[in-house]
C-alpha cells in the first residue's frame, strides 16, 4: 500500500523544479502544515508567502503575482479555496487570464467528521461553471507528479484538487503519457465504460477488474481533466459501449457525472448512472465509511454494471 | 457557582474534553483548551440560558465562530443537560451529530461554524435583530486570533459599530497562537485592539484564563451604550496541560494513552488544590 499523500508529491516536485525555476511559488493560508508544504518553505523561503488565514486575499495575491510573471501555486484546503475565494477565481484568475495554480488540497470528504464547512463537494460544479478555468483531479502518486511538471509549463488558471490521505497506487510508475485534457484508458473494454477522476479512479479500476471475473467486459476511463473534458473519450465510450458509470467524490450535481452527461445526451444519448455523494451534508466519518454509505464501492459499481448489462442476480 | 466551582468545573471540562479527544483520537486539543474558562464563564454563570428550553426566545446567544475548538462546546452542552452525557462518546465516530465542528442538530447550538470568519457577521445580524424587535437578549461571540486575518471579521466590526450594538460581545481568544506558528509570524495582527478600538468596539483586555477577571468584564457589558463590546481575552492556547501549553504542535495534536494519563493527572491536582483552597476560605 502507497504511503505517499498526493499533497507531499507535490511538495517535492516543486522543491525539485524551484531550483532552476525562480519565478515558482507557493503560497499558503495557514495551511503549510495540510498541504504538506512546510519542506518548500523552508527551502526556498523567498519564493514561499504566507497569507495567513485569508482565503479571497491569497488569490487576489496570487493574481497579481502572476500578472508580475510570477508562477504562483496556492496551496489551501479545498473547501476554503474553492469557495471563500471563488469571486476573486471568476474574476482576478479567470476573466484576467492570469497565471494561477489553485491546489486544492484535503478534497473531497477527507475532512469526514469535520461536516460539510469542511466537505469540498460541490468545488468541481463551481470550477466548472467559469469559464477558462482548468479542473483537474489526478488518480495517484505519479499522476500528481506528472501532472505538477505539466502545470509548471501551463500558462493559465487550473484548479486541482487532492484528497488528504495516501491513495492506492493506480499507475505502475510515472512512465506514461499524460496530457492535460485527454483521458487515459486504464483498461479496454466493450459492454460498459466506468469512468472515474482523481483518487475514485482507482475503485473504477477495480470495480472493473472484479466485473471481469464475472466475465464482464468494462472499459475504464480516468477523466483527470474534467474541463477541457475530453468529449472524444466520452463519446467513443458512449459508441462503442453503450452504457456509463461515473465515479466521484463530489455530489452528483454539477461534478464529472454531470459533464459526462451533458456530452453524452447531447451527442449520442446512452444510460448512465452518476454515483457520487447524494445532495444532501454528507453524512460524518471515515472516507472509506462515508463512501460504504453510499456505495462508492468496487461492489457497488458492479452491481449496477451487472443491472445495467441485464446481467442482475449473478452477483 | 461561586468562584472556586467555576475554577473546579473548568478543570472537570478540560479532562472530558481530553478524554473524548482521545477516545475518538481527533481533535482540536490546544484551542478548546484555551478557552474553556471563557466558555465556563459564560455558560455558568453569565448566559441567560436554559437548556431545557434551547430554542427560548429571550436565550442569550453564543455563535462559536473559532468552531474548530468545538470539543470544550460539545463538554459543557453535554453537562449542562442540552444532550445526554453518554452521547459525548459518539464524538467524531461515523454517523454521529456530534461532529469536528458545531452543528445545529444538536440543541445549545444556534448556528454551523466551522469556516472562520462566519461567526461575526452571523452575531451582528442576531444583535441587530433583537434591537429591532425590542428584544434583551445578547449575542457572544468568540473568535481566534489567527481568525482575524479574515476580512469578514472587520466588515462584520464595521457593522457592529454603525449599528451601534451594544448587546453584542466579541471574544477574541489571544493565545498568539495557530496552526503554523505563532500569529505574529503568520499574519501580524498587533495593534489588535487599537484595530477594534478604532473600528469603533468599546475594548476590554483580561486574563482569558482567569474566571474572576472574565465575569467582571461580562458582567460590566455595556461599559459604554451604543457600542458592542469586544473582550480582548489573553489565554494560553493548550492552558492546564503543562506540557501542551504554547506548544504549536498541540492545535490538533490528538493524546496518546500516557499523555492523557498524565494530563488528567495534573488536571486532577488542580482539582484537588481548587477543593482545598476552598475550604480553607
Ligand atoms: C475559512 C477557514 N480557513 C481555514 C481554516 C482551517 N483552520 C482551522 S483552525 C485554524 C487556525 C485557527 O487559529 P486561531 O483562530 O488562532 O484559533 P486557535 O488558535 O484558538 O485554535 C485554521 C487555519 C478554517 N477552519 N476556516
Amino acid at each position: 500500500m502507497n504511503k505517499i499523500p498526493n499533497r507531499q508529491v507535490i511538495c517535492d516536485t516543486l522543491l525539485d523544479l524551484a531550483r532552476d525555476d525562480r519565478d515558482i511559488m507557493v503560497l499558503a493560508s495557514d495551511s503549510r502544515g495540510s498541504a504538506a508544504m512546510a519542506p518548500f518553505a523552508n527551502t526556498f523561503p523567498e519564493q514561499f508567502v504566507e497569507v495567513g488565514i485569508a482565503e479571497q486575499n491569497i488569490v487576489g495575491m496570487s493574481a497579481g503575482l502572476a500578472h508580475s510573471g510570477k508562477k504562483p501555486f496556492v496551496t489551501s484546503p479545498a473547501c476554503f479555496l474553492s469557495m471563500r475565494s471563488i469571486e476573486q477565481v471568476k474574476v482576478d484568475v479567470a476573466y484576467s487570464r492570469t497565471n494561477v495554480k489553485l491546489i486544492g488540497i484535503s478534497g473531497g470528504i477527507s475532512y469526514g467528521a469535520l461536516g460539510m464547512s469542511h466537505h469540498s463537494v460541490q468545488d468541481i460544479a463551481v470550477a466548472r461553471a467559469i469559464p477558462g478555468l482548468a479542473i483537474i483531479l489526478p488518480a495517484d502518486r505519479h499522476e500528481t507528479k506528472k501532472l505538477t511538471e505539466a502545470l509548471v509549463k501551463y500558462n493559465g488558471g487550473v484548479y486541482v484538487r487532492i484528497g488528504r490521505n495516501p491513495v492506492e497506487d493506480v499507475y505502475e510508475s510515472d512512465d506514461y503519457s499524460f496530457e492535460i485534457g485527454k483521458a487515459v484508458t486504464l483498461k479496454k473494454g466493450t459492454e460498459l465504460t466506468i469512468i472515474g477522476t482523481g483518487e475514485t479512479v482507482r475503485i473504477a479500476l477495480d470495480a472493473a477488474n472484479a466485473l471481469a471475473d464475472e466475465g464482464v467486459s468494462a472499459r475504464v476511463l480516468n477523466m483527470h481533466t474534467i474541463k477541457p473534458l475530453d468529449k472524444e473519450a466520452i463519446l467513443m465510450a458512449a459508441r462503442e459501449t453503450g452504457r456509463i458509470i461515473t465515479v466521484e467524490e463530489h455530489s452528483i450535481h454539477g461534478g464529472l457525472g454531470a459533464a459526462v452527461a451533458e456530452v453524452v445526451v447531447q451527442n449520442h444519448p446512452v444510460p448512465i448512472k452518476i454515483l457520487g455523494i447524494p445532495d444532501e451534508p454528507a453524512i460524518a466519518g471515515k472516507t472509506a465509511e462515508v463512501f460504504e454509505h453510499y456505495g462508492i464501492t468496487q461492489q457497488n459499481i458492479k452491481q449496477i454494471a451487472l443491472d445495467m448489462i441485464g446481467k442482475a442476480g449473478t452477483v | 457557582m461561586d468562584i472556586q466551582e467555576l475554577k473546579v468545573k473548568a478543570a472537570q471540562i478540560r479532562m472530558e474534553l481530553l478524554t473524548i479527544i482521545h477516545r475518538a483520537q481527533t481533535g482540536h486539543t490546544g484551542g478548546s483548551l484555551s478557552n474553556t474558562d471563557i466558555l465556563t464563564a459564560l455558560y455558568y454563570d453569565v448566559m441567560n440560558i436554559d437548556p431545557a428550553r434551547p430554542q427560548w426566545e429571550d436565550r442569550d446567544r453564543f455563535i462559536a465562530s473559532k468552531g474548530h475548538s468545538v470539543e470544550s462546546l460539545w463538554c459543557v452542552l453535554a453537562d449542562l443537560g442540552f444532550f445526554p452525557k453518554e452521547e459525548l462518546e459518539t464524538y467524531s465516530q461515523f454517523g454521529t451529530r456530534l461532529i469536528g465542528h458545531p452543528n445545529n442538530k444538536v440543541p445549545g447550538i444556534e448556528m454551523n461554524t466551522g469556516a472562520l470568519g462566519h461567526g461575526l457577521p452571523i452575531s451582528v445580524g442576531m444583535a441587530l435583530a433583537a434591537k429591532r424587535d425590542n428584544r434583551p437578549y445578547r449575542v457572544f461571540c468568540l473568535m481566534g486570533d489567527g481568525e482575524q486575518a479574515e476580512g469578514s471579521n472587520w466588515e462584520a466590526a464595521m457593522a457592529g459599530s454603525h449599528y451601534k450594538l451594544d448587546n453584542l460581545v466579541g471574544i477574541i481568544d489571544r493565545n498568539r497562537l495557530q496552526i503554523s506558528g505563532s500569529t505574529e509570524e503568520v499574519m501580524g495582527l498587533e495593534p489588535l485592539e487599537e484595530k477594534w478600538a478604532a473600528f469603533g468596539w468599546n475594548v476590554v483586555a483580561v486574563d482569558g484564563n482567569d474566571i474572576e477577571q472574565l465575569l467582571q468584564a461580562f458582567h460590566a457589558v455595556p461599559e459604554a451604550s451604543g457600542k458592542p463590546t469586544l473582550i480582548m481575552a489573553n489565554t494560553i492556547k493548550g492552558k492546564g496541560v503543562s506540557f501542551a501549553e504554547n506548544v504549536p504542535a498541540w492545535h490538533h495534536h490528538v493524546l496518546n494513552d500516557e499523555e492523557l494519563k498524565l494530563a488528567l493527572a495534573e488536571l486532577q491536582g488542580t482539582i484537588q488544590q481548587l477543593t482545598q483552597e476552598g475550604q480553607v476560605h
